[in-house]
C-alpha cells in the first residue's frame, strides 16, 4: 500500500518545496533591503513575460533537459554520475571536431553529425570512470568528480595550444562555417512583421532535448535494457540472480548517461556561440543534478524542472541586471530551491505522509 | 499446585498496538503464571513479536496494562524490563564477536569504571549459574569462537545475570540443529525446575507440543485462543493459527525416478575470503525425484544452489543432461541456467527472487525477460505479460490479485507462490529450490509443498535446499546431508530418522558404536553427571 496518492508526490511536494525556497528568498531578499514582490514580478517579467525572455529561458532548459536526463538514466542504476559537467566539456570537443574539420553541405546533417560527435564524446568521457566502478569497485562519485577536472583541464590544453586558430588572443575555436549554424527560434519563428525570440539563443537543439525526454522514457520503462537498468538499481543481488551482469549494466548505463550530457554542448557550442569557448558548460552538468532529484528522475519530471531551473537563470539574470540585488545572491535563491526540493524532500514528505495516513484511517 | 495462590508473573490486560491503519495487537490479555512454560504461537505477522516488544519495553502499547508478579508495571524502555526481571533472548543474537563471553555479559551492567572488578564478580555468579542450570559455557573464549547453540546460552546468561526470573525467547530454534534445540529444551526445562517463568515464541508446532505448558494462539493481531498444551493436538494448533482446517503432512505418492537430469562432481567454491565453501562434492538428480539437502544453514547449501543457479563462479563438473555446463566466465550466468532448463527458486526472495519494488507483473518474468516471445519490436510487450501475469496469479492463487501491486507489498506466502508459479510455469528440467516455506505462513505452506510434489510427478528432477528437517524428511525422496561444505551421506527418508539426519548435520558419521549421542550431547552430558555428582 503507498503512503499517499500519487499525485501528491508527483505534484504537491515539488510545490510546496517550492513555496517554501520562495517564501525564504523573500525573506532574504528583505533582509537586503529590496521588494520580494517587485523582484519577483521582475523575474517573471524577465523570464516568461516576452518572446525574447521565454528564448533565454528555453535555451537553459535545453542543457538542464540533456544533464538532467544523464543524472536520471544513470540513477536508476543506482549510479551517481556527478561527471555530466566534465562529459559536456569533453563532448564540446567532438562537436568541434565534427563542425569544424568535416565540411557539411547543410545545417540538418550537420547537426545529426554534431549529435553522433557529442554523444560519442561523452559516453567517452563516462566510460572511463564507468569501467573503474564495475571492474575495480572505484567509486564513481569519486571518478567522476576527478574526470570533471580532467575535462576542464584537457580542454583548456586543446583551445590554448591545438585548436586555437593563429594569431587569436582568445582560447577558443575558429567561429564554425556558415553552413553548420542552427537554426534558432527566431529563424523558426518570426514572421516578417514579427520579430520572435529577439536576441535569444534558443535553437533547434531544443526539439532535439525533448526528443529525448521522450526516448529516455521509452527506454527506462518499455525496453528490455530500461527493465535490466532499473532491475539493477534495486537490487544487485536480484539481478545477478536473473543473469544480468552488474559490469554492463554499470558500463551500459555510464555511456548512455555520458552520451546525454554530452549532448548538451550541441545547444551551447553548436547553436548558441558556434565556436567552442572555455567554460561552454556554466555549470549546467551539476544542475542536471538538481533537475533530476527535483524531477524524480522521470523524464517528464525533469521537463518540468528543466523549464524551472531556465526560469530561474533567466529571472536572476535579469534580476542581476536591474536591480541592486547582487548575483551572488540569486545563486543564493537557486540554491534554496535545490535545497528544499532536493535535499529536505523528506522535511516536506513525512508530514505529508502522516497527514494523508491520518485521512485514510479516517475513512476506514 | 501452588500456582492458585500465587500472582501470576506476567499478566497483560487488553493490550492494544496500531502501525498507522495496521492494528498489530488488539486488546490482547494474557496470564502466565510462574514456574510454567508459555507458548505464543502463530503464523508471521501476526503480532507475536509486537507483544513481546511491548513487554520489553521496545514499543509502548496504544491501550493496556502490563502486570507483573502483581504488580501493576510501566516498561517505557528495556531497563524498566530488566529491572522488572524480564530477559529477552533475541533471534539474532545481541553480542559483540570480538568480546569474551565474560566480557559481553557484564556488557551494560557494569559496576564502575573499572572493569575488573565487574568480570571478577561475573566469573563467580557465571560459575555459579552454569552448575544451578547447566549452562556451560567458558568465561574467556571470544563469542565469534563459539557455535551458535553456546552464543545462544550466553544470551540466557546474560538474562540470567541480570536476574532475570522470566525468559522470553523467540524462535530461538531457527539456527539450531536438532541436537542443539534438544540440549536448549533441556536447558529450559531445568530453568523451569528453578522457578524461572519462560515465554517461548515459535511457529514450530512440534517445539510447542514437546515443551509447553500452556500456549496462546495469535492471528491477525488477536489472541484466539489459550489452552493447556497437554489437552491440544498439533491439528488444532495449526487451525486455531490459520483460521480453517489444513493438511500438516505432505499428500504423495512413491517417486518413479528416471534418468538423471543433474549430475554433480566435484564441485568446489572459493570465496572471496579465500574459505573454502564447497569441498569437492558430488550428487546427481534424477527426474521424478526430489533430492532433498538437510543441513544447518552455512553449510555449503547456499553456494551449492548459486552455483548451479549461475550466481557464483566454482571448479568441478555439472552436467545437465548429459552436457556440461560452464562454471566460469561467460556461459556461467543466471540466463545460460535457464536455457539449459533449471529454473530457481533463491533462497532469499527478497533480495534475490523478485525485486521488491517492481509489481508482481514485472517480477513473472524476471529472469526471462529476455525471452523473445515477451517482446515487441525493439519494446517488451507489457500489455501482453501483465495479462499472462493475471492468468498466474490467479493459477496460484495470489491474494490480492493485482498484477500492479509492488511486489514488497505482498506477504511472504504471496510472494513465493509469484516466484514459484514463474519459475515452475517455465517447465524446466530442474527446480533449485532453497528454503521454499521460509518466512510462509501455515495455508501458504500446504499449496506450495503440493505445487512441487505435482511438478515431480510430471517427471521434473528437484533439488530441494531447506534448514526445517520436517520439511526435508516430508518432501524428499532422497536425502542428502551436508556439513561443513561436504555431503555426509546420503539416506532413504523411510529408512532414517530425525536423530541420525541431526548427528549428520553435526557433523558425525554414525558408527555402530553405542555411545553416539555422548559424541555430540558430550558436554552436555558430562554437565548431568557433574551435577548428579555434587548434589
Amino acid at each position: 500500500m503507498n503512503k499517499m496518492p500519487q499525485w501528491a508526490d508527483v505534484v504537491l511536494i515539488p510545490l510546496i518545496s517550492l513555496l517554501l525556497a520562495a517564501i525564504l528568498s523573500a525573506l532574504v531578499i528583505l533582509a537586503i533591503g529590496e521588494n520580494p514582490w517587485a523582484a519577483f514580478k521582475l523575474m517573471v517579467d524577465g523570464a516568461l513575460m516576452r518572446s525574447a525572455g521565454w528564448g533565454y529561458t528555453l535555451y537553459y532548459a535545453t542543457n538542464f533537459m540533456f544533464t538532467g536526463l544523464a543524472v536520471a538514466v544513470a540513477f536508476h542504476a543506482r549510479i551517481f554520475n556527478i561527471g555530466g559537467e566534465g562529459q559536456a566539456m569533453f563532448a564540446g570537443l567532438g562537436v568541434a571536431y565534427v563542425c569544424l574539420f568535416i565540411p557539411w553541405p547543410h545545417w540538418s546533417l550537420a547537426l545529426i553529425g554534431a549529435s553522433v560527435g557529442a554523444a560519442v564524446f561523452g559516453a567517452l568521457w563516462a566510460l572511463i570512470p564507468a569501467y573503474l566502478q564495475a571492474k575495480r569497485g572505484s567509486h564513481i562519485v569519486i571518478t567522476t568528480i576527478m574526470f570533471n577536472f580532467i575535462a576542464a583541464a584537457l580542454l583548456n590544453y586543446m583551445l590554448v595550444n591545438v585548436l586555437r586558430p593563429p594569431r587569436s588572443m582568445d582560447p577558443a575555436t575558429a567561429t564554425f562555417p556558415e553552413a553548420t549554424h542552427l537554426p534558432s527560434f527566431r529563424d523558426m519563428f518570426s514572421t516578417a512583421d514579427n520579430i520572435m525570440f529577439r536576441g535569444a539563443p534558443a535553437n533547434v537543439t531544443f526539439f532535439i532535448a525533448l526528443a529525448a525526454c521522450v526516448l529516455v522514457w521509452y527506454l527506462i520503462w518499455r525496453t528490455r535494457l530500461g527493465y535490466e537498468i532499473r532491475a539493477f538499481g534495486f537490487s544487485e543481488s536480484g539481478a545477478k540472480y536473473a543473469g544480468i551482469s552488474p559490469v554492463r549494466i554499470t558500463i551500459i548505463a555510464m555511456l548512455i548517461s555520458g552520451a546525454l550530457a554530452g549532448l548538451m554542448s550541441v545547444n551551447t557550442t553548436m547553436g548558441e556561440s558556434e565556436r567552442l569557448v572555455l567554460n561552454s558548460t556554466e555549470g549546467a552538468g551539476f544542475i542536471g543534478i538538481a533537475v533530476a532529484l527535483m524531477g524524480r528522475n522521470h523524464p517528464f519530471g525533469v521537463f518540468l524542472a528543466a523549464i524551472l531551473f531556465g526560469f530561474l537563470y533567466q529571472g536572476g539574470a535579469e534580476l542581476a541586471l536591474w536591480t541592486n540585488i547582487p548575483r551572488e545572491l540569486i545563486v543564493v535563491i537557486q540554491a534554496l530551491v535545490i535545497l528544499f526540493t532536493g535535499a529536505l524532500d523528506n522535511m516536506v514528505r513525512m508530514p505529508l505522509e502522516k497527514l494523508f495516513l491520518s485521512m485514510r484511517k479516517g475513512d476506514a | 499446585m501452588t500456582t492458585m495462590t500465587t500472582a501470576p508473573a506476567i499478566q497483560l490486560k487488553g493490550i492494544s498496538k496500531a502501525f498507522g491503519p495496521v492494528q498489530a495487537n488488539k486488546d490482547i490479555s494474557i496470564s502466565v503464571q510462574p514456574g510454567t512454560i508459555h507458548g505464543i504461537i502463530g503464523e508471521n505477522g501476526a503480532g507475536k513479536s509486537t507483544l513481546m516488544s511491548i513487554l520489553y519495553g521496545f514499543y509502548k502499547a496504544d491501550k493496556g496494562e502490563i502486570w507483573i508478579k502483581g504488580q501493576h508495571t510501566q516498561i517505557p524502555d528495556s531497563q524498566a524490563a530488566i529491572a522488572a526481571g524480564i530477559g529477552m533472548v533475541f533471534q539474532h543474537f545481541k553480542l559483540v564477536e570480538n568480546f569474551t563471553v565474560l566480557e559481553n555479559i557484564i556488557l551494560g551492567a557494569e559496576d564502575g569504571a573499572l572493569l575488573r572488578p565487574s568480570i571478577a564478580k561475573a566469573r563467580k555468579e557465571l560459575q555459579h549459574l552454569a552448575e544451578e542450570y547447566g549452562l556451560n559455557v567458558d568465561p574467556d573464549t571470544l563469542i565469534e569462537n563459539l557455535s551458535v547453540g553456546h552464543q545462544q546460552r550466553v544470551e540466557i546468561l546474560k538474562a540470567l545475570y541480570r536476574q532475570a526470573d522470566i525468559l522470553i525467547l523467540d524462535e530461538p530454534t531457527g539456527v539450531l540443529t536438532p541436537a542443539e534445540a534438544d540440549q536448549l529444551f533441556r536447558i529450559l526445562a531445568r530453568l523451569k525446575e528453578e522457578g524461572k517463568t519462560i515465554i517461548l515464541i515459535t511457529h514450530k508446532l512440534r517445539e510447542i507440543m514437546d515443551i509447553t505448558d500452556t500456549v496462546s494462539v495469535m492471528r491477525r493481531g488477536e489472541m484466539t485462543a489459550t489452552v493447556k498444551t497437554s489437552q491440544t493436538s498439533p491439528e488444532e494448533l495449526a487451525e486455531l493459527m490459520v483460521g480453517r482446517k489444513v493438511l500438516l503432512r505432505v499428500d504423495k505418492k512413491p517417486a518413479t525416478p528416471g534418468d538423471v537430469v543433474l549430475e554433480v562432481e566435484n564441485l568446489q567454491v572459493i570465496d572471496e575470503k579465500g574459505v573454502e565453501r564447497l569441498k569437492g562434492i558430488g550428487l546427481s538428480v534424477r527426474a521424478g525425484e526430489i533430492l532433498g539437502i538437510a543441513g544447518v544453514a552455512g553449510n555449503g547449501q547456499s553456494e551449492l544452489l548459486e552455483v548451479l543457479g549461475g550466481i557464483c563462479d566454482a571448479t568441478g563438473t555439472i552436467r545437465m543432461n548429459g552436457t556440461e555446463l560452464p562454471l566460469t566466465g561467460k556461459g556461467a550466468h543466471g540466463q545460460s541456467r535457464r536455457a539449459a532448463g533449471i529454473a530457481h527458486v533463491p533462497e532469499d526472495r527478497q533480495r534475490e527472487g523478485l525485486i521488491m519494488d517492481y509489481s508482481a507483473w514485472e517480477n513473472t518474468v524476471f529472469g526471462y525477460h529476455r525471452d523473445p516471445a515477451i517482446q515487441k519490436g525493439f519494446l517488451m510487450d507489457n500489455a501482453a505479460i501483465q495479462e499472462e501475469a493475471q492468468a498466474k496469479m490467479d493459477r496460484f492463487d495470489v491474494r490480492p490479485p493485482h498484477p500492479k501491486l509492488a511486489a514488497k507489498n505482498f506477504s511472504g506466502g504471496n510472494q513465493q507462490k509469484i516466484v514459484l508459479a514463474r519459475e515452475i510455469e517455465r517447465n524446466p528440467d530442474l527446480l533449485l529450490i532453497g528454503q521454499p516455506t521460509r518466512g510462509v505462513d501455515i495455508g501458504a505452506i500446504e499449496f506450495i509443498h503440493q505445487q512441487i510434489v505435482n511438478l515431480r510427478d510430471q517427471g521434473k528432477a528437484i533439488l530441494l535446499v531447506s534448514v526445517e528437517l520436517d520439511e526435508i524428511l516430508s518432501l524428499s525422496d532422497r536425502i542428502a546431508v551436508m556439513f561443513d561444505g561436504q555431503i555426509m551421506g546420503e539416506r532413504m527418508p523411510d529408512q532414517t530418522d530425525e536423530k541420525e539426519l541431526g548427528l549428520l548435520m553435526a557433523g558425525v558419521v554414525q558408527t555402530p558404536d553405542a555411545s553416539l549421542e555422548k559424541v555430540v550431547d558430550q558436554q552436555f552430558a558430562l554437565q548431568e553427571e557433574e551435577r548428579e555428582g555434587t548434589r
